[in-house]
């Protein structure tokens, strides 16, 4: 049976993971290929890593971690973050990641979608959906790292975005994130019904509870940093919970 | 000296990564004469069933690969490249294969997720020295839309999505795996790691 996953996200800046306070106790996070090969070696389905760098340089500096990434990782791994056109696809892709992510400039320029998939293939193409709820009992796609709301509703977008090639959505609320109460258990469900390809729940886990309640939404998938950093929820613990809940797990 | 086939089908580097990590050096390469070298062959592929075939057909290493194989020399295919051995496709379009395994190539149906993305259990249907270390239940990573309607001789091991979909085929000098072995954790090198072990003999 198809395994459900478990992604440890790392957002990377000048070549660090970025860290947190509670991060300085432990030695070995701010190295991204080091805490790469921690959650691989812990059982980690695959590995999101978001370069959050805006300088060219700096860009440079992070495909240097892609490759080393992909030299020392053996678990599948995607890039995200500033990927606007179909030549950085192929700079991340050349140096070893296995899927794209594409969040802001897919929702400015759908056509990247197409043209992505058409020359490396849908399953490559995961498009990033930052999604908050309205009052119109609906969600609003946001960009610009949530501060932008651009007025589309995050259902029909998705769909959009699967119509156009998109091999995967990762959808995050907005409204979970960094609050640890949970998935938008709501907005995953209603994701799910509609979409044929599979979905990356991301935003808002606390607890091992909340990973279970994903997938019973419909996730094929669960993204998380902080409590994978903090080693809150230590992954092969989270893996018995869920296997022990009748989740198919990879063990 | 384990030869990869580059006939400019995506990233062949993470397989190489894999073929070093097994304590095997290898070459990335479109060069007959190079590739003739080489102890063992492995054959990538990703993208599109049409696109792989068109890059095959230019590169010219058809009648390279039909001797090989002639000659009782192992080839490994991987994801794409284990569906282009098949006899046809239907990815958008129809489009012929090589031929190499009996079967076609058909895209997984609704409801079903498409792509059949993530890791997957192996069934075993037969004993084969490339399964040695594998256990049933064991998981693979695979990403892919389409899946090869294989004989069922061929088939060394199944995985479950829907129905049995076919996961490794070997026949004689030939093997193929529809799942990534080079992404596959210590299982997937395992495999790779047989396989390599089979076509050298253990010459590195």
């Amino acid at each position: 049976m198809l395994a459900k996953r478990i992604v440890p996200c790392l957002d990377v800046d000048k070549g660090r993971v970025v860290k947190g306070k509670k991060f300085q106790d432990i030695n070995d996070v701010d190295d991204p290929v080091k805490l790469a090969k921690r959650y691989s070696d812990e059982g980690a389905d695959e590995l999101v890593f978001y370069d959050i760098t805006a300088s060219s340089e700096d860009r440079d500096i992070f495909i240097d971690i892609v490759k080393d990434i992909s030299s020392n990782i053996t678990i599948p791994f995607t890039i995200g973050g500033g990927i606007k056109s179909v030549e950085d696809f192929r700079t991340v892709l050349l140096a070893g990641a296995d899927k794209v992510s594409v969040n802001s400039q897919a929702v400015k320029n759908p056509q990247l979608i197409k043209d992505a998939s058409e020359i490396f293939g849908s399953q490559c193409v995961v498009i990033s959906v930052d999604a908050k709820r309205n009052d119109k009992a609906s969600w609003d796609v946001y960009v610009k790292g949530g501060r932008e709301n651009t007025g589309l509703d995050a259902i029909e977008w998705a769909i959009r975005a699967q119509e156009l090639g998109a091999g995967e959505i990762c959808i995050n609320s907005i409204d979970q994130d960094g609050v640890k109460s949970g998935f938008d258990l709501e907005l995953i469900k209603k994701l799910s019904e509609v979409l044929t390809i599979p979905i990356i729940a991301s935003g808002g886990a606390g607890k091992k509870e909340h990973f279970l309640q994903a997938y019973e939404a419909g996730a094929d998938a669960a993204l998380a940093a902080s409590v994978f950093h903090y080693n809150e929820i230590p992954i092969p613990e989270l893996k018995k919970y869920l296997s022990d809940a009748g989740i198919p797990m990879r063990r | 000296m384990i030869g990869i086939i580059d006939y400019k089908v995506g990233n062949l580097l993470n397989v190489s990564h894999a073929v070093n990590r097994l304590g095997y050096e290898c070459v990335i390469s479109d060069d007959v004469d190079v590739l003739g070298k080489c102890d063992a062959l492995i054959l990538p592929g990703v993208g599109a069933f049409g696109a792989c075939m068109e890059n095959y057909r230019k590169s010219g290493l058809g009648e390279f690969v039909e001797n090989w194989l002639k000659e009782g020399k192992y080839i490994l295919g991987i994801c794409v490249g284990m569906q282009i051995l098949f006899e046809k496709s239907y990815e958008m379009g129809e489009y012929d294969g090589l031929g190499y395994f009996k079967g076609e190539v058909v895209k997984f149906e609704a409801p079903l997720k498409i792509p059949h993305m993530g890791w997957n259990e192996l069934k075993i249907n037969r004993n084969d020295p490339i399964m040695e270390g594998i256990n049933d239940g064991d998981y693979v990573y695979f990403v892919h839309s389409y899946h090869a309607l294989a004989d069922k001789n061929d088939v060394i091991a199944y995985t479950d999505y829907g129905k049995e979909v076919t996961a490794i085929v070997g026949r004689d000098n030939l093997y193929a795996t529809q799942f990534h072995p080079e992404k596959s954790g210590d299982i997937g090198h395992k495999i790779l790691g047989n396989y390599l072990k089979i076509a050298t003999g253990g010459a590195k």
